[in-house]
């Protein structure tokens, strides 16, 4: 479903929104900027011959080595990537999106990053992106609920971050 | 006052319909698992539904971060605990997905013969449950009958009950002991006719009927939106498994077994088992169609299995031994969902070329059809919502993981 031709495609839709792509990766991915995904979304939604109507899931995945000596060796700079993988009933083929951001907004730590929601695009999100907000400290801008799912609702922290402690004392149980 | 009460039909007067907020849970026997339920209601009407989880969350995803992908075998188990053998399958082909493992044929049959029977394990289990639920007891109790004779012809493979870690990347962790597909097989035997026993208790019951029928009904377009997948899906009319639709790996387990995706097609189910016919109370989409799709596929496993004891016993290559413990895994991402009896069930697996994943994430199915459930229970009644929550058939280790 992702070949160059597609890309090319999408690229000369999208233009600048479409940032990247990995076809060289076993689930090929395509990346897209924080602007852009909620009208990427519904496009690839709603374009018949695409019809991505199914969204499988919604994750993140946190980039930082909290160790100095393997941070200087790794290829990347720390960041944080919202994946979306998308599946199409009627064609029955599949998708992967990207959003790559800064791990923290303008830099400044404990600002989380900005993505919009695709709750609007599909219902399923709605969940995913709290539990991505949750575990990884991701804002969905104009998400209707944007609340903790798993974890309680006065919890400190996002768990999944590769930098996250867990707190010493939480309501007089001890954490570690 | 009393002028008020002239008129001496009127019993009640200057009645207060305020509206109440009912807390249902956690440890509602309903619930299956500590899901806590805050209804708004209207008298017996609700108005809005608000699922609380995360009373089992254990961050299964953060220790897997931690450990190498045979390592985390075990905590897949934990997440739908009622059918682990599908759970360490979904993650043992994720993994041999990314190291571009093709496990030998006779592996792959096993891994038909073990899935499947879990498959008819959980499915008891939603059936019995559902039963309890509406409040008929007795259907549980023949449900984990024959549930105990899978669960020990699983203890006999792999020495485990409930948390079997027997599937790993690589094969499974042992092969079928001797004497075992016989075992098998006479468990098949005995255990297709006693369905008959299931439709009568249940899916005939006029009771059961009454309660489930035309009760929370699913549109085509709502489960494909909310993301919902296995009996879910499929009980809204939509032809969907990824045993027949799924990545190639995964499908390739299943090449040249005969079967039917069981879902509603022009108004009728695939022909080819015996069933009780649809009663005209119900619906495409309601809970009584869950139900029927989820009894249909038991059906279906029973002849998958046979089917997998056949080709087992052709195949003459080995079991498919266990990958080394720290097997180096190449640079790289990959998803893949399994159909796991619930639905869905997809890993996905970030490798930053060591031995430990950089991110191992599980999407749940429980997850995705309980979201269903908020505007699925608007507006229906109180007694209701163990109908619907139970036809969801979910299981909140799966959920919170």
């Amino acid at each position: 479903m992702s070949g160059q031709a597609f890309v090319d495609q999408l690229n000369k839709k999208f233009g600048d929104k479409i940032s990247g792509a990995n076809l060289e990766n076993l689930d090929p991915w395509i990346e897209v900027t924080p602007d852009g995904i909620v009208e990427v979304c519904k496009y690839l939604k709603e374009e018949s011959s695409l019809a991505f109507d199914y969204l499988n899931s919604v994750t993140a995945v946190d980039y930082l080595h909290t160790d100095a000596k393997k941070a200087a060796k790794a290829d990347w700079e720390p960041h944080i990537e919202v994946v979306y993988h998308l599946f199409s009933m009627q064609h029955k083929h599949s998708l992967v999106l990207k959003v790559i951001m800064p791990r923290w907004k303008d830099d400044q730590e404990g600002k989380l990053p900005e993505v919009p929601s695709v709750a609007g695009v599909w219902s399923t999100a709605d969940w995913h992106e709290r539990e991505v907000y949750d575990l990884l400290g991701v804002n969905f801008t104009d998400h209707p609920n944007m609340r903790r799912i798993l974890c309680p609702e006065d919890w400190v922290g996002h768990p999944l971050r590769k930098d996250y402690e867990m707190p010493l004392e939480y309501h007089g149980i001890r954490g570690r | 006052m009393s002028s008020l009460i002239d008129d001496p039909r009127v019993i009640e007067f200057d009645v207060r319909t305020d509206e109440m907020l009912v807390n249902m849970g956690p440890q509602h026997p309903s619930t299956h698992g500590v899901l806590r339920l805050a209804l708004r209601t209207d008298g017996e009407i609700i108005s809005e539904v608000t699922p609380h989880m995360g009373y089992l969350h254990r961050c299964a995803e953060k220790i897997g971060e931690n450990l190498t992908p045979r390592q985390w075998i075990p905590y897949t188990d934990r997440m739908d605990y009622l059918a682990a053998m599908n759970m360490n399958l979904g993650w043992a082909l994720t993994t041999e997905k990314l190291l571009k493992y093709e496990p030998p044929e006779k592996a792959r049959h096993l891994r038909v013969i073990i899935c499947e029977l879990g498959r008819i394990a959980s499915h008891l289990v939603g059936m019995g449950t559902y039963g309890i639920d509406l409040g008929s007891f007795s259907p549980f109790l023949y449900a984990f009958r024959e549930r105990e004779k899978i669960l020990d012809l699983f203890e006999e493979a792999c020495g485990a009950r409930l948390t079997y870690s027997y599937i790993t990347p690589g094969g499974a962790t042992a092969d079928l002991p001797v004497g075992w597909t016989q075992k098998c097989l006479e468990f098949l035997d005995q255990f297709e006719p006693v369905i008959a026993e299931y439709h009568t208790l249940l899916t005939t019951n006029a009771i059961f009927i009454k309660r489930t029928a035309n009760i929370g009904v699913m549109s085509p377009e709502m489960a494909i939106d909310f993301g919902t997948s296995g009996p879910v899906l499929r009980g809204s009319g939509i032809s969907h498994d990824l045993r027949r639709d799924g990545e190639e790996i995964y499908t390739a387990m299943y090449d040249g077994y005969a079967f039917e995706v069981i879902a509603q097609q022009n108004g009728h189910y695939p022909k080819d088992h015996n069933y009780p016919p649809v009663p005209k109370e119900a619906v495409l989409g309601d809970c009584w169609h869950r139900f029927y799709v989820r009894m249909l596929e038991v059906m279906q496993s029973i002849d998958l299995a046979r089917q997998g004891i056949e080709r087992y016993h052709a195949a003459t290559d080995g079991y498919g031994e266990p990958l080394k413990l720290k097997t180096k895994l190449p640079k790289g991402e990959v998803y893949l969902e399994t159909e796991c009896p619930k639905g869905q069930m997809g890993f996905y697996l970030v490798s930053d070329g060591s031995d430990i994943p950089w991110r191992t994430r599980a999407r749940s199915s429980s997850f995705s059809n309980l979201s269903v459930c908020e505007p699925l229970c608007r507006g229906c009644l109180i007694a209701d919502i163990p109908a619907i929550i139970g036809s969801l058939d979910i299981v909140m280790g799966e959920i919170d993981r």
